[in-house]
Protein backbone atom coordinates (compact mmCIF):
# COMPACT_ATOMS: atom_id res chain seq x y z
CA UNK A 1 0.00 0.00 0.00
CA UNK A 2 1.56 3.46 -0.82
CA UNK A 3 2.28 5.96 2.00
CA UNK A 4 0.70 9.25 1.61
CA UNK A 5 2.43 12.58 2.20
CA UNK A 6 -0.41 15.10 2.49
CA UNK A 7 1.99 17.96 2.37
CA UNK A 8 3.71 18.10 -0.77
CA UNK A 9 2.26 18.79 -4.10
CA UNK A 10 3.92 17.22 -7.56
CA UNK A 11 3.02 19.38 -10.70
CA UNK A 12 1.63 17.66 -12.76
CA UNK A 13 3.06 19.40 -16.25
CA UNK A 14 6.76 18.50 -15.35
CA UNK A 15 6.46 16.42 -12.53
CA UNK A 16 8.34 18.63 -9.84
CA UNK A 17 7.65 17.74 -6.25
CA UNK A 18 6.83 20.95 -4.16
CA UNK A 19 5.29 21.82 -0.78
CA UNK A 20 2.24 23.07 -0.08
CA UNK A 21 1.46 26.90 0.67
CA UNK A 22 -1.27 28.45 2.61
CA UNK A 23 -3.18 30.79 -0.24
CA UNK A 24 -4.86 34.01 0.35
CA UNK A 25 -8.28 34.60 -0.76
CA UNK A 26 -8.36 34.50 -4.46
CA UNK A 27 -4.88 33.11 -4.93
CA UNK A 28 -3.51 30.67 -7.38
CA UNK A 29 -0.07 28.38 -6.46
CA UNK A 30 1.97 28.00 -9.91
CA UNK A 31 4.78 25.57 -10.24
CA UNK A 32 8.04 27.30 -9.76
CA UNK A 33 9.24 25.15 -12.11
CA UNK A 34 7.39 25.35 -14.95
CA UNK A 35 4.24 27.55 -14.25
CA UNK A 36 1.73 25.56 -14.43
CA UNK A 37 -1.12 26.52 -11.90
CA UNK A 38 -1.57 23.89 -9.12
CA UNK A 39 -4.47 24.90 -7.21
CA UNK A 40 -6.16 27.88 -6.38
CA UNK A 41 -8.10 29.35 -3.38
CA UNK A 42 -11.87 30.08 -4.48
CA UNK A 43 -14.07 32.09 -2.61
CA UNK A 44 -17.30 29.54 -1.05
CA UNK A 45 -16.41 27.17 -3.35
CA UNK A 46 -18.63 24.18 -2.25
CA UNK A 47 -21.83 26.83 -2.31
CA UNK A 48 -21.22 28.97 -5.25
CA UNK A 49 -20.75 26.05 -7.89
CA UNK A 50 -23.73 23.93 -6.01
CA UNK A 51 -25.69 27.65 -7.11
CA UNK A 52 -24.56 27.49 -10.77
CA UNK A 53 -25.40 24.01 -11.47
CA UNK A 54 -28.44 24.10 -10.23
CA UNK A 55 -29.43 27.60 -12.21
CA UNK A 56 -27.68 25.63 -15.31
CA UNK A 57 -29.65 22.18 -14.42
CA UNK A 58 -32.97 24.87 -15.19
CA UNK A 59 -31.15 26.71 -18.28
CA UNK A 60 -30.45 23.42 -19.64
CA UNK A 61 -33.81 21.84 -19.66
CA UNK A 62 -34.87 25.16 -20.93
CA UNK A 63 -32.20 25.37 -23.89
CA UNK A 64 -33.35 21.32 -24.81
CA UNK A 65 -36.77 21.90 -24.64
CA UNK A 66 -37.74 25.12 -26.91
CA UNK A 67 -36.54 25.99 -30.28
CA UNK A 68 -33.29 27.93 -30.97
CA UNK A 69 -33.98 29.88 -34.21
CA UNK A 70 -36.95 29.73 -36.82
CA UNK A 71 -36.33 30.35 -40.36
CA UNK A 72 -38.86 32.10 -43.00
CA UNK A 73 -39.10 31.95 -46.47
CA UNK A 74 -41.27 33.19 -48.63
CA UNK A 75 -44.24 32.24 -46.28
CA UNK A 76 -42.61 29.26 -45.00
CA UNK A 77 -41.61 28.53 -41.53
CA UNK A 78 -39.73 26.10 -39.89
CA UNK A 79 -37.92 26.25 -36.58
CA UNK A 80 -35.47 23.88 -34.64
CA UNK A 81 -35.24 22.53 -31.06
CA UNK A 82 -31.37 21.03 -30.47
CA UNK A 83 -33.52 17.12 -29.86
CA UNK A 84 -34.92 18.08 -33.35
CA UNK A 85 -31.94 19.02 -35.06
CA UNK A 86 -30.11 16.09 -33.94
CA UNK A 87 -33.03 13.60 -34.74
CA UNK A 88 -32.90 15.35 -38.31
CA UNK A 89 -29.51 15.00 -39.11
CA UNK A 90 -29.59 11.39 -38.25
CA UNK A 91 -32.43 10.73 -40.54
CA UNK A 92 -30.70 12.40 -43.32
CA UNK A 93 -28.52 9.19 -43.17
CA UNK A 94 -25.58 10.69 -41.16
CA UNK A 95 -25.70 9.17 -37.91
CA UNK A 96 -22.26 9.70 -36.80
CA UNK A 97 -22.53 13.53 -36.80
CA UNK A 98 -26.28 13.37 -34.86
CA UNK A 99 -24.21 10.79 -32.07
CA UNK A 100 -21.27 13.66 -31.85
CA UNK A 101 -23.77 16.24 -31.28
CA UNK A 102 -26.01 14.37 -29.28
CA UNK A 103 -22.60 13.60 -26.88
CA UNK A 104 -21.10 16.91 -26.76
CA UNK A 105 -23.90 19.09 -26.34
CA UNK A 106 -27.08 17.03 -24.55
CA UNK A 107 -25.25 13.97 -22.74
CA UNK A 108 -22.07 15.68 -21.58
CA UNK A 109 -23.53 18.86 -20.06
CA UNK A 110 -26.23 16.96 -18.55
CA UNK A 111 -23.50 14.39 -16.87
CA UNK A 112 -21.75 17.35 -15.71
CA UNK A 113 -24.74 19.56 -13.82
CA UNK A 114 -26.08 16.12 -12.28
CA UNK A 115 -22.67 14.56 -11.16
CA UNK A 116 -21.79 18.12 -10.08
CA UNK A 117 -24.89 18.54 -8.03
CA UNK A 118 -24.92 14.60 -6.60
CA UNK A 119 -21.24 15.66 -5.67
CA UNK A 120 -21.74 18.63 -3.87
CA UNK A 121 -25.17 18.24 -2.35
CA UNK A 122 -24.15 15.79 0.53
CA UNK A 123 -20.89 17.19 0.77
CA UNK A 124 -22.27 20.37 2.17
CA UNK A 125 -24.99 19.15 3.99
CA UNK A 126 -21.48 17.31 5.50
CA UNK A 127 -22.25 13.52 4.14
CA UNK A 128 -20.29 11.54 2.15
CA UNK A 129 -21.68 11.06 -0.97
CA UNK A 130 -22.66 7.34 -2.66
CA UNK A 131 -19.67 6.62 -5.08
CA UNK A 132 -17.42 10.09 -4.71
CA UNK A 133 -14.77 8.63 -6.40
CA UNK A 134 -16.13 7.73 -9.45
CA UNK A 135 -18.35 10.64 -10.06
CA UNK A 136 -14.93 13.05 -9.53
CA UNK A 137 -12.89 10.70 -11.88
CA UNK A 138 -16.16 11.25 -14.79
CA UNK A 139 -16.35 14.71 -13.69
CA UNK A 140 -12.67 14.95 -14.63
CA UNK A 141 -13.17 13.26 -18.37
CA UNK A 142 -16.56 14.44 -19.21
CA UNK A 143 -15.46 18.14 -18.90
CA UNK A 144 -13.70 18.17 -21.87
CA UNK A 145 -16.28 16.47 -23.71
CA UNK A 146 -19.50 19.41 -23.10
CA UNK A 147 -18.88 21.76 -25.60
CA UNK A 148 -22.31 23.87 -25.06
CA UNK A 149 -20.01 27.18 -25.63
CA UNK A 150 -18.68 26.11 -28.73
CA UNK A 151 -22.26 24.94 -29.98
CA UNK A 152 -23.42 28.97 -28.79
CA UNK A 153 -20.48 30.03 -31.08
CA UNK A 154 -21.99 27.95 -33.77
CA UNK A 155 -25.79 28.92 -33.50
CA UNK A 156 -24.18 32.70 -34.10
CA UNK A 157 -21.59 31.33 -37.30
CA UNK A 158 -25.41 29.66 -38.21
CA UNK A 159 -27.17 32.73 -38.15
CA UNK A 160 -24.72 35.03 -40.28
CA UNK A 161 -25.07 31.98 -42.54
CA UNK A 162 -29.04 31.83 -42.78
CA UNK A 163 -29.39 36.09 -42.49
CA UNK A 164 -28.58 36.61 -46.29
CA UNK A 165 -31.10 33.88 -47.29
CA UNK A 166 -33.40 34.09 -44.98
CA UNK A 167 -35.93 36.27 -42.08
CA UNK A 168 -34.53 35.02 -38.99
CA UNK A 169 -36.20 34.65 -35.85
CA UNK A 170 -34.95 34.33 -32.40
CA UNK A 171 -36.87 31.57 -29.87
CA UNK A 172 -36.50 30.88 -26.51
CA UNK A 173 -33.62 28.47 -26.54
CA UNK A 174 -30.59 30.44 -27.71
CA UNK A 175 -30.84 33.06 -24.76
CA UNK A 176 -31.45 29.99 -22.98
CA UNK A 177 -28.33 28.68 -24.48
CA UNK A 178 -26.52 31.94 -24.16
CA UNK A 179 -27.22 31.40 -20.26
CA UNK A 180 -25.79 28.36 -19.67
CA UNK A 181 -23.08 28.95 -21.90
CA UNK A 182 -22.46 31.57 -18.94
CA UNK A 183 -23.49 29.40 -16.38
CA UNK A 184 -21.52 25.96 -16.80
CA UNK A 185 -18.11 28.50 -17.28
CA UNK A 186 -18.89 30.09 -13.96
CA UNK A 187 -19.70 26.60 -12.52
CA UNK A 188 -16.11 25.35 -14.09
CA UNK A 189 -14.46 28.68 -12.55
CA UNK A 190 -15.74 28.21 -9.07
CA UNK A 191 -15.12 24.09 -9.03
CA UNK A 192 -12.39 23.69 -6.68
CA UNK A 193 -11.98 19.54 -6.63
CA UNK A 194 -8.78 19.80 -4.20
CA UNK A 195 -11.51 21.72 -1.49
CA UNK A 196 -13.67 18.68 -1.89
CA UNK A 197 -10.88 16.44 -1.46
CA UNK A 198 -10.37 18.09 1.90
CA UNK A 199 -14.15 18.24 2.72
CA UNK A 200 -14.35 14.66 2.11
CA UNK A 201 -11.01 14.15 4.43
CA UNK A 202 -12.78 15.89 7.00
CA UNK A 203 -16.00 14.28 6.88
CA UNK A 204 -14.15 10.69 6.99
CA UNK A 205 -12.39 11.97 9.70
CA UNK A 206 -15.21 13.04 11.69
CA UNK A 207 -17.03 9.71 10.73
CA UNK A 208 -13.89 7.77 12.14
CA UNK A 209 -13.65 9.74 15.92
CA UNK A 210 -16.20 8.89 18.13
CA UNK B 1 13.85 25.97 -14.29
CA UNK B 2 15.02 27.02 -10.71
CA UNK B 3 18.47 25.14 -9.95
CA UNK B 4 17.14 24.14 -6.52
CA UNK B 5 15.99 20.85 -7.09
CA UNK B 6 16.28 19.44 -10.29
CA UNK B 7 15.23 15.38 -9.02
CA UNK B 8 11.44 14.46 -10.65
CA UNK B 9 9.03 13.19 -8.45
CA UNK B 10 9.54 10.19 -10.54
CA UNK B 11 13.52 9.90 -9.66
CA UNK B 12 12.28 10.48 -5.56
CA UNK B 13 9.70 8.05 -5.77
CA UNK B 14 6.62 9.75 -5.10
CA UNK B 15 3.53 10.04 -7.30
CA UNK B 16 0.39 12.14 -7.26
CA UNK B 17 -3.06 10.66 -8.05
CA UNK B 18 -4.59 11.56 -11.44
CA UNK B 19 -7.96 12.19 -9.96
CA UNK B 20 -7.42 13.53 -6.41
CA UNK B 21 -3.98 14.88 -6.53
CA UNK B 22 -2.70 13.03 -3.15
CA UNK B 23 0.67 12.69 -3.28
CA UNK B 24 1.99 9.41 -1.90
CA UNK B 25 5.11 7.44 -2.18
CA UNK B 26 4.16 3.54 -3.59
CA UNK B 27 5.81 0.90 -1.73
CA UNK B 28 8.03 -0.78 -4.28
CA UNK B 29 8.55 -3.77 -2.33
CA UNK B 30 5.33 -6.05 -3.00
CA UNK B 31 4.22 -6.99 -6.19
CA UNK B 32 0.75 -5.78 -5.85
CA UNK B 33 -0.61 -2.75 -8.07
CA UNK B 34 -0.33 0.63 -6.52
CA UNK B 35 -3.36 2.32 -5.52
CA UNK B 36 -4.03 5.80 -4.00
CA UNK B 37 -4.55 5.71 -0.65
CA UNK B 38 -7.67 8.35 -0.54
CA UNK B 39 -9.63 7.13 -4.14
CA UNK B 40 -8.45 3.84 -4.52
CA UNK B 41 -7.19 4.87 -7.86
CA UNK B 42 -4.49 2.36 -10.07
CA UNK B 43 -1.28 5.01 -9.53
CA UNK B 44 1.26 5.61 -12.34
CA UNK B 45 4.25 7.76 -12.56
CA UNK B 46 3.73 8.31 -16.47
CA UNK B 47 0.90 7.65 -18.77
CA UNK B 48 1.39 3.98 -20.03
CA UNK B 49 1.91 3.79 -23.34
CA UNK B 50 1.71 7.56 -24.05
CA UNK B 51 3.97 8.17 -26.78
CA UNK B 52 2.88 5.13 -29.03
CA UNK B 53 -1.46 5.72 -28.54
CA UNK B 54 -0.33 9.46 -29.32
CA UNK B 55 1.24 8.65 -32.07
CA UNK B 56 -1.01 6.16 -33.24
CA UNK B 57 -4.04 8.85 -33.05
CA UNK B 58 -2.11 11.33 -34.71
CA UNK B 59 -1.40 9.48 -37.93
CA UNK B 60 -5.11 8.30 -37.90
CA UNK B 61 -5.76 11.69 -37.34
CA UNK B 62 -3.87 13.32 -39.85
CA UNK B 63 -4.93 10.68 -42.44
CA UNK B 64 -8.63 11.67 -42.14
CA UNK B 65 -7.41 15.41 -42.66
CA UNK B 66 -7.61 14.61 -46.50
CA UNK B 67 -11.35 13.48 -47.09
CA UNK B 68 -11.99 16.09 -44.12
CA UNK B 69 -10.96 19.07 -46.50
CA UNK B 70 -11.50 17.30 -50.26
CA UNK B 71 -14.98 16.57 -49.71
CA UNK B 72 -18.09 17.84 -49.16
CA UNK B 73 -18.97 19.32 -46.22
CA UNK B 74 -21.94 20.97 -47.15
CA UNK B 75 -24.55 20.75 -49.84
CA UNK B 76 -26.84 23.82 -50.46
CA UNK B 77 -30.29 23.94 -52.47
CA UNK B 78 -32.39 27.05 -53.57
CA UNK B 79 -34.82 27.47 -56.21
CA UNK B 80 -32.19 28.80 -57.98
CA UNK B 81 -29.16 27.72 -57.38
CA UNK B 82 -27.02 24.34 -55.91
CA UNK B 83 -24.01 24.61 -54.25
CA UNK B 84 -21.46 21.89 -53.16
CA UNK B 85 -19.01 23.37 -50.26
CA UNK B 86 -15.69 22.14 -49.20
CA UNK B 87 -14.61 23.66 -45.71
CA UNK B 88 -12.32 26.14 -47.43
CA UNK B 89 -14.93 27.11 -50.33
CA UNK B 90 -17.27 27.85 -47.61
CA UNK B 91 -14.95 29.47 -46.42
CA UNK B 92 -14.24 31.78 -49.51
CA UNK B 93 -17.96 32.14 -50.06
CA UNK B 94 -18.62 33.46 -46.82
CA UNK B 95 -15.88 35.86 -47.26
CA UNK B 96 -17.08 36.74 -50.55
CA UNK B 97 -20.64 37.57 -49.46
CA UNK B 98 -19.08 39.91 -46.84
CA UNK B 99 -19.08 38.08 -43.47
CA UNK B 100 -15.16 38.74 -43.31
CA UNK B 101 -14.98 38.47 -39.32
CA UNK B 102 -17.23 34.99 -39.39
CA UNK B 103 -15.35 33.89 -42.11
CA UNK B 104 -12.31 34.29 -40.13
CA UNK B 105 -13.59 32.49 -37.42
CA UNK B 106 -14.59 29.56 -39.03
CA UNK B 107 -11.17 29.25 -40.83
CA UNK B 108 -9.21 29.30 -38.21
CA UNK B 109 -11.33 26.54 -35.94
CA UNK B 110 -11.79 24.48 -38.88
CA UNK B 111 -8.66 24.89 -40.98
CA UNK B 112 -5.95 26.18 -38.92
CA UNK B 113 -6.58 24.56 -35.29
CA UNK B 114 -6.87 21.09 -36.91
CA UNK B 115 -3.75 21.09 -38.57
CA UNK B 116 -1.74 23.54 -35.97
CA UNK B 117 -2.84 20.41 -33.48
CA UNK B 118 -1.56 17.80 -35.49
CA UNK B 119 1.83 19.76 -36.60
CA UNK B 120 2.43 20.63 -32.56
CA UNK B 121 1.86 17.25 -31.30
CA UNK B 122 4.23 15.86 -33.64
CA UNK B 123 6.75 18.25 -32.57
CA UNK B 124 6.12 17.26 -29.14
CA UNK B 125 6.49 13.81 -30.07
CA UNK B 126 9.26 13.64 -31.95
CA UNK B 127 11.37 16.02 -29.26
CA UNK B 128 10.31 14.00 -26.43
CA UNK B 129 11.34 10.31 -28.21
CA UNK B 130 14.70 12.36 -29.17
CA UNK B 131 15.05 13.41 -25.52
CA UNK B 132 15.82 16.83 -26.77
CA UNK B 133 17.24 19.16 -24.12
CA UNK B 134 16.01 22.57 -26.18
CA UNK B 135 13.06 24.64 -25.20
CA UNK B 136 11.80 22.77 -22.33
CA UNK B 137 8.93 25.40 -20.76
CA UNK B 138 8.41 26.41 -24.88
CA UNK B 139 7.24 23.36 -25.61
CA UNK B 140 5.14 22.85 -22.23
CA UNK B 141 3.23 25.90 -23.20
CA UNK B 142 2.82 24.49 -26.87
CA UNK B 143 1.25 21.18 -25.13
CA UNK B 144 -0.82 23.51 -23.02
CA UNK B 145 -1.83 25.91 -25.99
CA UNK B 146 -2.99 22.37 -28.19
CA UNK B 147 -5.28 21.52 -25.24
CA UNK B 148 -6.59 24.32 -24.84
CA UNK B 149 -7.95 24.79 -28.65
CA UNK B 150 -8.83 21.14 -29.75
CA UNK B 151 -12.54 21.88 -28.70
CA UNK B 152 -13.16 24.95 -30.52
CA UNK B 153 -12.82 22.60 -33.96
CA UNK B 154 -16.07 21.08 -33.72
CA UNK B 155 -17.83 24.47 -34.92
CA UNK B 156 -18.14 23.43 -38.38
CA UNK B 157 -19.93 20.00 -37.25
CA UNK B 158 -22.52 22.33 -35.16
CA UNK B 159 -23.00 24.58 -37.70
CA UNK B 160 -23.83 22.12 -40.53
CA UNK B 161 -25.72 20.34 -37.89
CA UNK B 162 -27.91 23.15 -37.02
CA UNK B 163 -28.52 24.30 -41.28
CA UNK B 164 -29.24 20.78 -41.94
CA UNK B 165 -31.82 20.68 -39.72
CA UNK B 166 -33.44 23.82 -40.31
CA UNK B 167 -33.47 24.95 -43.85
CA UNK B 168 -35.66 21.79 -45.40
CA UNK B 169 -38.28 23.98 -46.52
CA UNK B 170 -39.63 21.46 -49.34
CA UNK B 171 -38.15 22.16 -52.88
CA UNK B 172 -37.47 25.73 -51.94
CA UNK B 173 -34.68 25.53 -49.39
CA UNK B 174 -32.49 22.83 -48.76
CA UNK B 175 -29.20 22.57 -46.76
CA UNK B 176 -27.90 19.37 -46.05
CA UNK B 177 -24.44 17.45 -44.69
CA UNK B 178 -22.07 16.07 -46.44
CA UNK B 179 -19.46 13.29 -46.01
CA UNK B 180 -16.48 15.51 -45.40
CA UNK B 181 -18.51 16.53 -41.73
CA UNK B 182 -17.98 12.83 -40.66
CA UNK B 183 -14.42 12.93 -41.32
CA UNK B 184 -13.62 16.06 -40.22
CA UNK B 185 -15.90 15.44 -36.40
CA UNK B 186 -13.39 12.00 -36.45
CA UNK B 187 -9.98 14.40 -36.60
CA UNK B 188 -11.25 16.57 -34.42
CA UNK B 189 -12.36 13.79 -31.86
CA UNK B 190 -8.96 11.85 -32.52
CA UNK B 191 -6.52 14.85 -32.19
CA UNK B 192 -8.92 15.63 -28.57
CA UNK B 193 -7.54 11.89 -27.68
CA UNK B 194 -3.90 12.35 -28.88
CA UNK B 195 -3.67 15.52 -26.73
CA UNK B 196 -5.11 14.01 -23.33
CA UNK B 197 -2.57 10.37 -24.60
CA UNK B 198 0.56 12.64 -24.20
CA UNK B 199 2.19 12.87 -21.21
CA UNK B 200 3.55 16.50 -20.83
CA UNK B 201 6.38 15.38 -17.77
CA UNK B 202 8.25 13.48 -20.33
CA UNK B 203 8.94 16.64 -22.04
CA UNK B 204 11.03 17.69 -18.53
CA UNK B 205 12.00 14.33 -17.99
CA UNK B 206 15.51 14.36 -19.82
CA UNK B 207 17.09 17.37 -17.79
CA UNK B 208 15.82 15.55 -14.50
CA UNK B 209 18.77 13.65 -12.67
CA UNK B 210 18.52 10.80 -11.18
CA UNK B 211 18.61 9.81 -7.59
CA UNK B 212 22.09 8.86 -6.79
Amino acid sequence: MSIPHRHLIICHECDQVLKEIPLPNGGVACCSCCGATLYRHTQDSINRTLAFAVAAAVMYVIANCFPIIGIDFQGNYNEVTLPGAISSVWNQGRPVISTLVLFCIIVAPAVEIMLMICLLLPVRMGQKALGVYPIMRTLQVIKTWGMVEVFMLGILVALVKLTTDFIVIYEVAIWAFAALTLLLASMTASFNPREVWQQLDQIAEDGEAP
Amino acid sequence: MKGKSRLSAKSLGYCSCHVCGLVSRPDNDDDTIDLCPRCHTTLYMRKTGSIERCWALLLASAILYVPANTLIMMETGTLISYRKDTILSGVVHLWVSGSWFVAAIVFVASIVVPLFKIIALALLLMSVQRRSRHWIPQRTRLYRLVEAVGRWSMLDIFVVTLLAALVQIRSLAIVKAGPAAIAFGAVVVLTMLAAMAFDPRLIWDPIRKEKP
